[in-house]
């Protein structure tokens, strides 16, 4: 089925300091991700992951190269274009403990979404049912979670209440940035489930950042594979896991242990 | 918040500053409210009077006499009037006219004074003694016999027209007064300046100049630094490299320098305490936009900075809300910080004779300044500069403390 492009880029290159200090964080990367598409991106950590992140939101500027938005070159140098921009593409980021600002309660965060789509002048009652809404989408009670902080949230809800927000604010497409790295196992199927939620249920396009192939496979449309700052592998997740070209993705999949083989406790 | 005041005054360093700088806040006050007036207005006429408390000999012997039968009273008579130099000179005067004085001890008055009576003639000059010093022993020896003759003196009052005095009465060497029947008693528990003002009540006056003074410059440096370090810090880019190369020239040319030569160019006229307040403060705000810059340059990167911009928050809105709160408590330890240093500035400036003009308030620094230019320091009249010099030592103790213990709660790498 021949999709439509999303986000696509094309000799997209990030590089950071000068002279002996120099970095390329991201080197002359191209990609197409479509709509409607759970891409993952997958690389071992320093490999330019969060930076190809970043410049695709448009935190940071890429040194290099062009990224292309629904088609046509992305043009957000503006303060305005950057605004209409994030309506449209949102973020979870890896550490849910950093990602709030602390003295900002929990409804602000929510109602600070409804607010960029527009509802700022919403009567209160339809903005408390929004906000209880997005909360069950992601098995958490609003009552429980009004006037309360998110520090005193534990990093697994955290990242469920991060989920809610893009539930609220209903973009195309969803960066998520090892969203499950820093939270205990149980909650990780939980928060995957929902990105598939978001996939399935909003038509959301979602990039999924992760270290971790095996989840790749599991959860993943496309796959592309990144090492130090080069893409050098990407395609259907069953092509390129089941039947790997290059050499490092050979090896990030035989460092995936497996479950059924025994345990070789000499090399842990 | 509650919590965070709680653990702030657990930090012994924090209430300690607190208190000694609650204490001198009380000082100032409440002691104009005890004793009300002018601080500049001078009371006493010639310079640096000891401190203590003054009777007004006029008003005393008016006052009703009460007689009191005291043993003790000559020999503290003689004790005031025959001090340790003059026990020494006497030995002198022995042993210049060859009088044996055997085991004599200085401190035994009775034997001292014994072998005076025995010996000491007015006449006798003995050899290598100026006249000076001969006069010296000829009023010492008066004033013992007026101590040791106990006549009763007699106090009157001239007629105007026949110039005849009229006695009104003798006073006995047991006439006592209530020092609270005496109509004027002034105590000046500091002494007098060198112009005669009461320095505890100078000091007071000073002390509020100079809080008002650091508290006007700390919050000028602390306003600027705090807003260049903000820009700076969070825009980058070329803004922030003009920012810096400003930041760099003050750097290069020392504060105090620029102090100096801008108080010095305005000219003493114009310089009164808000001037001198808000110099200090546009000279002293450069270290507070390096610290800010530096805290702002760490925090934008952090993933609640992006996720406000991705909530589509504007600029001024990310560093009110984003930025700012995370560094208050640092922008707190910098306004106590630049409010001592701006106190230290004032008085350092004064002593050079670059202060607020010096006639309209006084200031811990000018009143260092004038008791270095009477030589206080010199003369040993203590009471006109150790007070101020304690006093700004305690307010920069005090505020520096209370910045150690924020720190201690706000950094917590510092934690013991
Ligand atoms: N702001 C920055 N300044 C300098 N170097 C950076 C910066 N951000 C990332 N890097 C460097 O870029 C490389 C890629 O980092 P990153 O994108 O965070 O990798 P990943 O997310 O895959 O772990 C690393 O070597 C890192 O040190
Ligand atoms: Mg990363």
């Amino acid at each position: 089925m021949a999709k439509e492009l999303c986000l696509s880029g094309k000799n997209v290159t990030k590089i950071f300091g000068f002279g002996d200090k120099k970095t390329i964080a991201v080197n002359h990367v191209d990609f197409n991700f479509h709509v409607g598409e759970f891409v993952s991106i997958v690389g071992e950590s320093g490999s330019g992951k969060t930076t190809l992140a970043k410049m695709l939101l448009g935190l940071i500027h890429e040194s290099e190269g062009e990224i292309s938005f629904l088609g046509k070159p992305r043009d957000i140098k503006g303060r305005k274009q950057k605004r209409e921009y994030w309506k449209d593409i949102q973020a979870i980021f890896q550490d849910p403990f950093s990602s709030y600002n602390v003295f900002h309660k929990i409804d602000a965060v929510l109602l600070d979404c409804i607010k960029m789509r527009g509802g700022k002048n919403l009567p209160h009652d339809k903005k408390v049912e929004m906000m209880t809404e997005a909360c069950s989408f992601v098995n958490l009670k609003f009552e429980e979670l009004t006037n309360k902080y998110p520090f005193e949230l534990s990093g697994g809800q955290m990242q469920r209440l991060m989920i809610a927000r893009i539930f609220l604010l209903k973009p195309k497409i969803l960066l998520a940035d090892e969203p499950t790295s820093m939270i205990d196992a149980c909650s990780r199927a939980t928060i995957l489930d929902m990105l598939q939620n978001l996939r399935n249920e909003i038509g959301m396009t979602i990039i999924f950042i992760t270290h971790d192939i095996g989840l790749a496979y599991y959860i993943s449309d496309t796959v592309y594979i990144m090492e130090k700052g080069n893409i050098v592998e990407y395609g259907p997740a069953e092509q390129v896991i089941l039947h790997p070209s290059a050499d490092y993705t050979k090896r990030l999949i035989n460092d995936v242990p497996k479950i059924h083989e025994e345990w070789d406790l000499s090399t842990v | 918040m509650k919590h965070i005041l709680s653990q702030i005054f657990h930090t012994g360093k924090f209430t300690m500053g607190f208190c000694i700088f609650m204490g001198i806040l009380l000082l100032m006050v409440f002691y104009p409210l005890i004793n009300p007036g002018d601080p500049l207005k001078i009371v006493s006429i010639g310079t640096f009077a000891r401190p203590g408390t003054y009777i007004s000999l006029y008003d005393a012997v008016d006052s009703r006499l009460n007689t009191l039968k005291l043993d003790e009273a000559p020999a503290n008579r003689l004790e005031s009037v025959l001090k340790m130099e003059d026990r020494v000179k006497m030995v002198m005067w022995f042993e210049a006219v060859e009088i044996p004085i055997g085991h004599l001890n200085i401190h035994d008055t009775e034997a001292l004074l014994a072998l005076w009576e025995e010996h000491y003639d007015s006449t006798v000059r003995p050899e290598g003694m100026t006249k000076a010093d001969r006069n010296y022993f000829q009023r010492l020896d008066e004033s013992l016999n007026r101590v040791l003759v106990t006549k009763e003196k007699i106090l009157a009052t001239r007629d105007a027209s026949t110039a005849e005095l009229q006695e009104i009465r003798a006073i006995e060497d047991t006439d006592y007064v209530n020092l609270k029947n005496v109509a004027n008693v002034k105590r000046l528990p500091l002494g007098t300046d060198n112009f005669g003002r009461d320095v505890l009540k100078e000091l007071v006056a000073a002390i509020r100049t100079s809080l008002v003074i650091g508290l006007i410059a700390g919050t000028i440096a602390t306003l600027i630094g705090l807003t260049l370090g903000l820009i700076s810090g969070f825009i980058g880019g070329i803004v922030d490299d003009i920012i810096m190369f400003v930041t760099n020239i003050f750097t290069v040319i020392p504060a105090f320098v620029l102090l100096i030569l801008i108080s010095y160019s305005i000219g003493q006229d114009q310089r009164g305490p808000t001037t001198v307040a808000v110099v200090i403060g546009m000279t002293a705000w450069v270290w507070t936009a390096r610290a800010v810059r530096s805290q702002v340059i760490s925090l934008r990167n952090r993933d609640h900075v992006n996720l406000s911009k991705l909530s589509g928050h504007n600029l001024f809105l990310i560093i009110v809300t984003d930025i700012l709160p995370y560094i208050a408590s640092y922008v707190v330890m910098a306004l106590i910080l630049q409010i001592s240093g701006a106190i230290l500035a004032e008085a350092q400036l004064s002593m050079l004779g670059l202060g607020p003009k010096t006639t309209e308030v006084p200031t811990l620094g000018l009143m260092m300044n004038w008791s270095m230019l009477y030589t206080a320091h010199l003369n040993g009249y203590w009471w006109a500069y150790f007070p101020v010099l304690l006093t700004i030592a305690l307010i920069s103790f005090s505020l520096n403390l209370m910045n150690t213990g924020l720190d201690q709660v706000f950094n917590p790498t510092l934690r013991d």
